[in-house]
């Protein structure tokens, strides 16, 4: 099979396993694009991609963006802040007078779940949802997945265990998907304000303790503790969290295996991982990025396959 | 496979594959400078078997062979009903100043060439570059290329594809041109 079975990628949840599949093998070949000496292909030269971000981004719109131009693509970026979404103008206003530009693709950070969804029934383009919310963030996932397929080679039967704030992840609903569409086992650990109720409904189960599910777990994902989503007390206090969610050397190499430690920034260093964890050979978190330019030309170039020549 | 009419036979293949091998020899000598690369998916066999006798036959090792996959430089992405899957490129090596020879099955329309002259830019600005196939179906050409080493000239219509099978991937060397 060499194409994928949607026209959008709005979430993990609407892809097969052989979608996901055909990503990973298509990342492959553009990961040996990315290490040449002119890292550059020119399939899109005649696709143009707007990345809309209504929400605040540092790596994931350098990470399309960088992605993008790789494939040769023409992109125009928007960010909310600096745009007449600040005057009152509505979602779908603003994209339709972007495609009437000649846009092909639209790659969109919102801060509402489901933005993604809404916009693909409402507009003329390919749609890659880059956050939609604490909905889903499907390219976080692909490439969290291919990191782990990367060390482990197959993700059949491996233990992964996602740890801290679950409630407002947008990064850890993807995951749980992706996982499972691929035969990993899934745990969450965190406080249990931060996790969403009925969590073991998707089949994943619930460790509350931080040392039992490292001692569980191939994988260990680390997500970051979104002060900026907490419109209310979900913990005592930071250094609380710390004591029971923080993940240290210590911890680590009392464990009896050595498992891999992931993490989707950015970092709260001395919050939920140490320096000394982040940084060690045992983290795989600068080979996530790397990987994440490769998985988001997969996407695009598979995407824009998709969309009829004029 | 029906309707299939066998163009060459093993034999004769050898034959070829020495030919070829030999022009290479008297146009590079020792392959000092030069590097060979296989156009992907089915020119990889040809470059490996072609590498083979220069080494086993006429003792000339360490000739640098590469692999490329022109999928994202084609001219036709998203013009064909399905995407084409890309295979893996895997070059070991800078061609800046090398003298490069493209190794493919069949030239047919010359797109490919033209797709894996600009792929291979990538790596480096090479001294110059040449072409080896195996078929030459020459009155087929949508773009000024020719080849600088033929095996086999075939003069075949666009409805007819001509098929070429290696011992290590197919059972068998042959050369079969089959109707679409």
């Amino acid at each position: 099979m060499s194409e994928l079975s949607t026209n959008h990628l709005l979430g993990i949840k609407y892809l097969n396993s052989e979608d996901i599949e055909l990503i990973f093998k298509t990342a492959d070949q553009f990961k040996e694009v990315i290490n040449r000496p002119i890292k550059k292909v020119p399939s899109l030269r005649d696709i143009t991609i707007a990345n809309l971000f209504f929400e605040n981004s540092t790596r994931t719109k350098l990470s399309f963006e960088l992605a993008e131009k790789r494939l040769s693509a023409d992109v125009i970026n928007f960010s909310a802040a600096s745009s007449s979404v600040k005057k009152g103008e509505t979602l779908i206003d603003t994209v339709n007078n972007i495609l009437s530009m000649k846009v092909d693709m639209v790659v969109m950070r919102h801060p509402n779940a489901g933005a993604g969804v809404f916009l693909s029934q409402h507009v003329n383009a390919a749609i890659i949802n880059a956050g939609d919310g604490a909905h889903e963030h499907p390219t976080q996932a692909l490439l969290d997945c291919y990191s782990i397929k990367q060390k482990y080679g197959d993700l059949k039967g491996l233990n992964v265990v996602i740890v801290g704030d679950i409630l407002h992840s947008r990064v850890a609903l993807s995951n749980i998907f992706a996982l499972q569409k691929l035969g990993a086992n899934v745990k969450v650990c965190g406080p249990a304000t931060l996790l969403p109720k009925h969590i073991e409904s998707l089949g994943v189960g619930i460790e509350p303790n931080l040392i039992k599910a490292l001692e569980w777990c191939d994988v260990a994902n680390m997500l970051r503790v979104q002060n900026e989503r907490m419109n209310m007390s979900f913990f005592p206090s930071t250094r609380e969290y710390v004591l029971q969610y923080g993940l240290n050397k210590k911890i680590l190499d009392a464990l009896p295996k050595r498992i891999t430690i992931m993490h989707p920034g950015p970092i709260n260093r001395g919050v939920e991982i140490t320096s000394d964890v982040a940084d060690s050979k045992q983290s795989i978190i600068l080979e996530q990025v790397e990987n994440g330019v490769a998985i988001r030309m997969a996407a695009i170039y598979l995407l824009a396959a998709k969309i009829k020549h004029k | 496979m029906a309707n299939r009419q066998l163009l060459i036979d093993s034999k004769k293949i050898h034959v070829i594959l020495h030919r070829l091998a030999n022009q290479l020899i008297e146009k590079h000598l020792n392959f000092s400078d030069t590097v060979l690369i296989g156009l992907q998916p089915r020119g990889i066999d040809l470059a490996n078997r072609i590498k083979k006798i220069l080494e086993e036959d006429y003792q000339i090792k360490n000739i640098p062979l590469g692999y490329l996959d022109i999928t994202f430089f084609r001219d036709d992405f998203r013009r064909n009903e399905k995407p084409l899957a890309a295979n893996q490129t895997h070059i070991e090596f800078l061609v800046e100043n090398k003298r490069v020879v493209f190794i493919d099955d069949v030239l047919y329309t010359g797109r490919s060439i033209r797709a894996a002259l600009t792929a291979i830019q990538s790596f480096g600005r090479p001294s110059g570059i040449e072409l080896l196939t195996l078929i030459d179906r020459r009155f087929s050409r949508h773009l000024p290329i020719q080849p600088d080493y033929v095996g086999c000239q075939v003069d075949a219509i666009n409805t007819e594809k001509v098929l070429v099978m290696w011992q290590e991937k197919d059972g068998e060397d042959a050369v079969y041109l089959v109707e679409k």
